[in-house]
């Protein structure tokens, strides 16, 4: 039996060396024992002095069993330089065990990894700064007791963290100082050096007390989080009992209390703003801040906001869409997303002015399905359109055009009340009651959504056709 | 009126902070204080400094700048109506307690909201002072959460976005017309809007990454989230959800936050005054990851339980296998992640322990137990190498086996 010696309780470099040294030995891992510092050998054990200096040839390490052990080596567990071992003699005959979850040195240094990166992540959570004067500076002095020997890895977190701020960490095995420049280790402390703190500590103490909502008490998801052997450093912890005590009554106190009454006339008040707001349309923009309370269908619920129509108040002609997309449900505009660019292009072509153009949608708010992070436009059904139609007939009302455009199937719809085929109205004027021209024509996103280049370009072209007859038509009411 | 100790502020304004659930630290840029010699870090995972009986993680300090309120939100401890005692912080003084509790380490950092005083862009410029003091006279490199006021001006929202980590709007209840009944002054297109105005900047940092162009200004590193109060209303799981699959598909938010509405000192009579449905609460919010990152939809996930509400027993993953049975045993050795992800018990980092270890052998029972958390949820449902759960699936007594047992009625 070889005993080998380490000096440090979690130095992966002190342990890689003298591992080394044992496979260029061949030593199996049944042969050795490991001791650490000044702990006392058994009598039938040789010293590691005995092992070859030499650094001789061994197998190729995977790079995760040097993190791996890295973590292994902080935990408390006396076992595991010696597990560590039997991991690495396996390693030469078996590369392929790391990747073997089920494997069972490797799941039981894989769990032991975990207690030292907890461990780890508990120190940064729970140590407690108290703070001393020095020379007219506030220095930082905290006593943590972790479960493993994870001072020295954890510490360069705190240099990161904290450093503009002159502090030290002390736990029993070892301390931690920074002067803002350096991180130094020294040996081990005691509690009881550690100052006392007042006030802010306190006010700690009532934030603890005030955050804690006492109708929602939860003791052991409390102590499966903050273990109780931590306690014994937090400051905050000798509040819990008093809180916990008290929570139940104070809970059935808020339940049972009778309550002031909300005043009954706000409600009244509320109610008769919102009749009034609605008899009140009489004018264009009477009729854009009205729609963001619409309720007539149910997609309000969805989309951000309503998308009213955008243009000059007295425009002849008004082109009327679907409804908003996603980039118009954002930023409350129509025809703003992909198809608006389109339609943008197509008018220019066409020699119509954009600027004189009231453009609007049959539905105000966008009708979408959620698939993960994206929203899919869906078709405004008929119900969704007869009820959005009040919006429109009002800015056909306020705008009096004298042509009207619809583009798609659910505009045209809108305009002449039931289900039409685009290819059979197009390029037909149709005369609506109210004395102006309805024009029939495709969507722009519908030439967006055609894959064949060829059909997509024939398509364009009637689009384009449509909008031909338009602007001639535009053309003759300007000269009359 | 006597002025009030600033400890005395603390209590009342963390007391009236305490109802916003969230207080998460995660998700923004790596960044430390070893160059500017401030303080502050933010190393991507979130750090729970503490945790309150309510079992509530104490990550950010959290307060308001202050309870007055124009408002009048019936859900609110802070609504005008109320007769809380009222208190106001001076920017400095939040700014003082965050450095302090931070130097102590007891916080990751600050969590501001506030009730509406004056405007909303008064109310919006404070809290967004408050920030800009911390980062730029401080050097304060700490977490810092701010929540917005809907309808305050771009240009402070701009702003609040350069200084935070994270913004948040709250939606505050899941349908509109509760919200307006609850909320009056509270207009629910303008909390959209503000979203989705929140969305557009958060987009523009993350597009044109092209070489050519500027680095765009930083923006709220760590997103946006909202909270949504849970059983204040009468909405049903499916319109809780379905809410919630919208916000997530629409702001790209990265968490919608679930509070179960809890009794509050002074509450409107309006309210249900009962214990908070706690149990709802976090079946939602395991509903909610399932959304986002097991491939369920919100139709199906309603499908696990009964009448458009989840599965109080039982978790909404095991409600829906329970359902349907048909589905399984799945083989382990040779499913596809999507269909392993829809196996009880077996979570995301349990799915990726199976796919890379099945690489290397035919996986058993036994090495199943060491890679998930639950094997006897696991095992219905599932075949392995020496495993196959015959007439088990289909066992009517299975949803009893599996769900805990109830629990007796606590007297006092």
């Amino acid at each position: 039996m070889l005993s080998v010696r380490l000096e440090r309780l979690n130095d992966l470099d002190e342990w890689r060396g003298k591992a080394r040294r044992l496979l260029v030995a061949g030593m199996k891992p049944s042969q050795v024992v490991w001791r650490v510092g000044s702990e006392e050998s058994g009598l039938f054990e040789a010293g590691d002095d005995m092992l070859p200096d030499t650094d001789g040839p061994i197998g190729s390490v995977p790079r995760q069993f040097i993190d791996l052990a890295g973590d292994v080596i902080q935990h408390s567990d006396p076992q595991r330089f010696a597990l560590l071992y039997r991991l690495l003699w396996r390693l030469q005959d078996d590369s392929h065990i790391l990747a073997n979850a089920a494997d069972s040195d490797n799941s039981l240094l894989t769990r032991m990894a975990s207690g030292v990166h907890r461990d780890a992540h508990k120190m940064k959570a729970f140590v407690r700064f108290r703070t001393v004067l020095h020379e007219d500076e506030e220095r930082y002095i905290a006593w943590f007791e972790p479960e493993h020997f994870t001072l020295e890895a954890t510490a360069p977190f705190f240099t990161r963290r904290f450093a503009g701020m002159h502090w030290a960490i002390i736990t029993p095995y070892a301390s931690a100082f920074w002067d803002k420049e350096n991180l130094r280790f020294g040996p081990g402390g005691n509690k009881k050096d550690i100052p006392a703190e007042g006030a802010v500590e306190d006010d700690w103490r009532t934030y603890y007390g005030a955050i804690f909502n006492p109708a929602r008490l939860k003791v052991a998801m409390m102590k499966s989080e903050m273990p109780v052997k931590y306690w014994r450093n937090l400051p905050e912890a000798d509040r819990i009992a008093p809180l916990i005590r008290n929570a139940r009554q104070i809970e059935q106190d808020m339940i049972a209390r009778a309550t002031t009454q909300p005043p009954a006339r706000h409600m009244r008040q509320k109610a008769r703003e919102a009749v009034e707001e609605a008899q009140q349309i009489q004018s264009l923009a009477d009729a854009a801040e009205a729609i963001e309370g619409c309720r007539r269908c149910p997609l309000y619920e969805q989309a951000t906001q309503a998308v009213f129509g955008e243009g000059p108040k007295e425009a002849e002609v008004m082109f009327v869409g679907e409804q908003p997309g996603d980039q118009e449900d954002l930023a409350g505009r129509p025809f703003i997303g992909p198809a608006g660019q389109v339609f943008d292009e197509a008018i220019k072509n066409a020699g119509i002015d954009r600027r004189r153009l009231y453009v609007t949608n049959a539905v105000k708010h966008f009708k979408f399905i959620p698939r993960g992070k994206r929203r899919i436009h869906q078709k405004p059904n008929a119900g969704e359109i007869q009820a959005c139609r009040f919006w429109l007939n009002l800015e056909r009302e306020f705008v009096k055009p004298r042509i009207v455009v619809a583009l798609g199937a659910t505009a045209a719809q809108s305009l002449v009340g039931k289900a039409v085929s685009i290819s059979g109205m197009r390029g037909k004027p149709i005369d609506l009651e109210d004395g102006s021209v309805l024009y029939i024509t495709n969507h722009p996103s519908y030439l967006l959504r055609i894959p064949d280049p060829e059909t997509r370009a024939r398509e364009r072209q009637k689009f384009e056709a449509d909008l031909a007859l338009i602007h001639a038509h535009i053309q003759r009411l300007e000269k009359s | 009126m006597v002025a009030l100790t600033l400890t005395r502020k603390l209590a009342i304004l963390a007391d009236a902070a305490k109802y916003d659930a969230s207080c998460a630290s995660s998700g923004s840029e790596k960044r430390d204080s070893s160059k500017t010699g401030g303080i502050g870090s933010t190393e991507g995972s979130g750090i729970c400094h503490s945790y309150a009986p309510d079992g509530r993680c104490i990550s950010l300090l959290k307060l308001l700048l202050t309870n007055f309120c124009v408002y009048d939100c019936a859900y609110c401890i802070n609504r005008s109506s109320s007769n809380v005692e009222r208190a106001r912080f001076s920017v400095d003084e939040v700014v003082r307690l965050t450095l302090d509790f931070y130097k102590r380490n007891y916080i990751e950092g600050l969590f501001l909201s506030s009730g509406i005083i004056r405007s909303p862009d008064y109310t919006m410029e404070q809290m967004v002072r408050v920030a800009r003091t911390l980062r730029e006279t401080h050097l304060f490199a700490g977490y810092i959460h701010l929540k917005v006021i809907p309808n305050a001006a771009p240009e402070l929202l701009a702003e609040a976005g350069r200084w935070a980590d994270r913004l948040s709007a709250n939606i505050e209840l899941p349908t509109d017309v509760a919200l307006e009944q609850f909320a009056p002054e509270k207009r629910p297109a303008e909390i959209r809007t503000a979203m989705a105005r929140l969305r557009g900047k958060l987009d523009e940092t993350t597009e044109d990454k092209k070489p050519t162009k500027a680095k765009p200004e930083k923006f709220a590193p760590a997103g946006q989230s909202t909270q949504m109060i849970i059983g204040a209303d009468k909405a049903d799981d499916a319109a809780i959800l379905t809410r919630a699959a919208g916000l997530y598909s629409g702001y790209r938010l990265k968490r919608v936050y679930y509070s179960a509405f809890s009794p509050i000192p002074d509450a409107s009579s309006r309210l249900p005054l009962a214990p908070p449905p706690l149990m709802r609460e976090h079946r939602l919010y395991q509903a909610d990851w399932l959304i986002r990152f097991y491939g369920f939809d919100v139709p199906e996930i309603v499908a696990g339980g009964e009448g458009g509400h989840l599965d109080l027993a039982v978790d909404p993953k095991l409600a829906w296998a329970l359902k349907h049975r048909a589905s399984f045993p799945i083989d382990v050795n040779r499913a596809d992640r999507e269909l392993l992800l829809r196996v009880p018990g077996l979570g995301v980092s349990g799915v990726d322990r199976v796919i890379s270890s099945r690489r290397h052998h035919r996986l058993t029972l036994a090495d199943l137990a060491r890679l998930t958390a639950s094997i006897d949820k696991v095992r219905p449902f599932i075949a392995a190498a020496d495993w196959t759960p015959g007439g088990l699936t289909d066992d009517l007594r299975l949803r009893q086996k599996l769900a805990p047992p109830p629990k007796q009625l606590e007297l006092f």
